[in-house]
């Protein structure tokens, strides 16, 4: 018999990581994500690795930055505010394809706002807070033990795809205290980046057939350059048409020719269902509940669960939407991805969103009584 | 060309994209010249620049190389430098780069204490962007953004960077061209946060809109460039001299308390 934890998200976020492979940490203290820095900077060291608290959230993401490129696997964690500040090397991480994690433990905002009330409503921020055009994936926890799993996972994708990938974490999700069962025979996995192993013949930013250029680091046996300009495979700044072209297209592909690897949903009662819920992170708990209780009662009610935000599973809405007499998004926020979900749905009139904005979570009875008068 | 250069420099990225008369190619010739005295493994040294024209030299040099975000090299650097103490660091900045919106990276990489070596290139003005005025014109001076003059007053960077705990700074003028190099290497073999302030001139930007004459006059003139830099009195004591202490490094600091964590022993994890 395992003996079960009683565990917070936010903790199980950084020991997450550090089962991953994370030896640096560089952040800066913000509610609700700040148990994650102090984790990290009692284990860290103990592991030989490193903890920095950095002058601010732009400095973090670019002391994470400056360690991914030594060939070291590095996080930071921030709220809404932190956030906002990370999105301009956050666009470096994508453009000059360096691995990184970001944990956003999201806050009510904008601005200050409510730094103690959980909120979903980064959503949109996460796919475009950075300028330009650029790939980035989001994954979304709704236990404390997917905290762990996901941030596990985050780590991967970010060193297999060479990409920026963001956990967003509700605030509920990472001050939960739950009972979490680490299995004997679970194992973690982790993924590491493509290394270069000719640079005679292979470049650092080099058009491979799935899209991801081997990676060179600094310190190792090959010197190249790196920026934040638009690049040829060399890596050096390029001003010829066709080379940016063929550079912010395949920060696209080297994504979306991937989405099975990356995309990642779970179905509850979706099949028969007549009214489908679409939901993640903490909502999607109440709306588990709602889905039981409504089958209870005899209504036929299933649940779509997104892991992955973005890319956003999009195959995986419109299948489970089929034939549906009413699909209902509900989130933290005013609806941010229910534009996603009404994007793809054959018929816009299907779509309910529930949104609740006062810091509270969104209730199975909030979302029964919606479904009551829809069902 | 000598072959030095042929060893640092990535030839087949040449020419440089710096305007004639433009001192930023002074600084990369004494820094290269400095790396032939310090001879590391070229492998074993990151060159690090912010945004701005003194940002593109980390592209023709032969080494790591990392052109990062507006402001933020002393951030990317603290992270390399960090993870991976055995190499060799050098970050180069303009002076809007370092002392405007990089300020606050600036004044923190200098409280760290952090072993590496900052190169800023004042050349008084923000030139990339067309000669805007920056937080080294001069009170008086005349800028794209400051028509009738900037009204402000300018930071005088080794005061700001010593009282801010750099342990070596120096402000040195580009036509001191032997003794950067000098410094370079000196600042190199300093175990902490060491910081040359290097006077250069923007003929294009900044010397035509203030009837400073060709290149030549203003290098000529760069004495007193260098002495109305500083706000006060006294400022000239900074020029081509040295501020030098020994205080903590932080990477030293950091393992010693490794050390410290491993002897509580058991991971919580």
């Amino acid at each position: 018999m395992v003996k079960p934890k009683l565990m917070q998200g936010n903790e199980c976020c950084a020991l997450g990581a550090l089962a991953a492979g994370v030896r640096f940490f560089a952040g800066y203290p913000i509610t609700p994500s700040t148990e994650i820095a102090e984790i990290f900077s009692k284990e860290l060291p103990k592991l030989g690795g490193v903890f920095m608290q950095m002058e601010d959230e732009i400095a973090s993401l670019a002391a994470v930055i400056g360690a991914s490129l030594t060939g070291k696997k590095a996080i930071t964690a921030t709220s809404g505010p932190g956030f906002s500040l990370m999105q301009e090397n956050l666009g470096f991480a994508a453009v000059a394809e360096v691995p990184c994690v970001i944990v956003n433990v999201m806050r009510l905002g904008p601005s200050t706002g409510m730094p103690t009330l959980p909120a979903q409503s980064d959503v949109m921020q996460a796919r475009w807070g950075t300028h330009g055009d650029h790939s980035v994936i989001a994954l979304a926890p709704s236990s404390v033990k997917e905290a762990f799993c996901l941030t596990v996972r985050a780590v991967n994708l970010a060193e297999r795809y060479r990409v920026p990938v963001v956990l967003l974490m509700d605030e509920v999700i990472g001050h939960l205290r739950e009972r979490v069962v680490f299995q004997p025979d679970e194992k973690v996995v982790q993924w590491e980046r493509k290394q270069c192993l000719n640079p005679k013949s292979s470049q650092p930013f080099e058009e491979t057939a799935d899209g991801i250029p081997p990676f060179f680091s600094f310190g190792g046996e090959y010197r190249h350059h790196v920026t934040g300009l638009v690049h040829d495979e060399s890596g050096f700044p390029t001003s010829q048409r066709e080379g940016i072209s063929r550079l912010i297209r395949r920060l696209h592909y080297k994504i979306t020719q991937h989405l099975s690897d990356i995309v990642q949903v779970e179905e509850f009662f979706v099949d028969d269902a007549d009214v489908l819920i679409i939901a993640y992170g903490s909502t999607a708990r109440s709306a588990q509940a709602a889905v039981v209780r409504a089958r209870e009662e005899g209504k036929k009610a299933g649940l779509l669960r997104l892991i992955t935000l973005w890319p956003f599973p999009e195959k995986e809405v419109s299948t489970a939407a089929v034939n549906k007499k009413a699909v209902i998004v509900p989130e933290m926020n005013m609806g941010q991805l229910a534009l996603e979900v009404a994007r793809v749905l054959p018929d816009k009139n299907l779509l309910f969103p529930i949104n609740r904005v006062d810091g509270e979570l969104v209730t199975p009875d909030e979302i029964l009584s919606v479904m009551g008068r829809i069902y | 060309m000598c072959a030095v250069y042929h060893k640092y420099l990535r030839l087949d990225h040449l020419p440089h994209i710096w305007c004639p008369g433009c001192g930023n190619g002074i600084v990369m010739g004494a820094f290269i010249r400095a790396m032939e005295d310090l001879k590391y493994d070229q492998n074993e040294v990151v060159v690090v620049s912010g945004i701005g024209c003194s940002g593109r030299i980390s592209g023709y040099l032969d080494f790591n190389t990392l052109h990062t975000t507006h402001g933020r090299a002393l951030a990317f650097a603290t992270g390399i430098k960090a993870a991976e103490p055995r190499l060799k660091i050098f970050v180069f900045m303009g002076d809007g780069d370092a002392t405007a919106i990089g300020g606050n990276h600036l004044i923190h990489a200098c409280r760290r204490n952090i072993d590496m070596t900052a190169i800023i290139i004042n050349n008084c003005t923000f030139g990339m962007t067309g000669g805007q005025f920056s937080p080294m014109t001069p009170k008086g001076k005349k800028a794209s953004t400051a028509p009738y003059g900037t009204v402000e007053r300018n930071f005088d960077i080794p005061a700001l960077a010593q009282a801010a705990g750099a342990t070596l700074v120096a402000r040195v003028g580009i036509y001191q061209v032997n003794l950067l190099r000098e410094l370079i290497v000196k600042a190199s073999h300093h175990k902490g946060f060491a910081l040359l302030e290097v006077i250069s001139q923007c003929p294009v930007n900044y010397g035509r809109r203030n009837q400073m004459g060709d290149p030549a006059e203003m290098l000529e003139d760069q004495k007193g460039i260098i002495k109305s830099a500083g706000l006060g009195q006294g400022l000239e004591n900074y020029f081509g001299q040295i501020f030098q202490s020994e205080q903590p490094e932080f990477i030293e600091e950091y393992n010693k308390m490794i050390v410290q964590a491993q002897k509580k022993g058991g991971c919580d994890v």
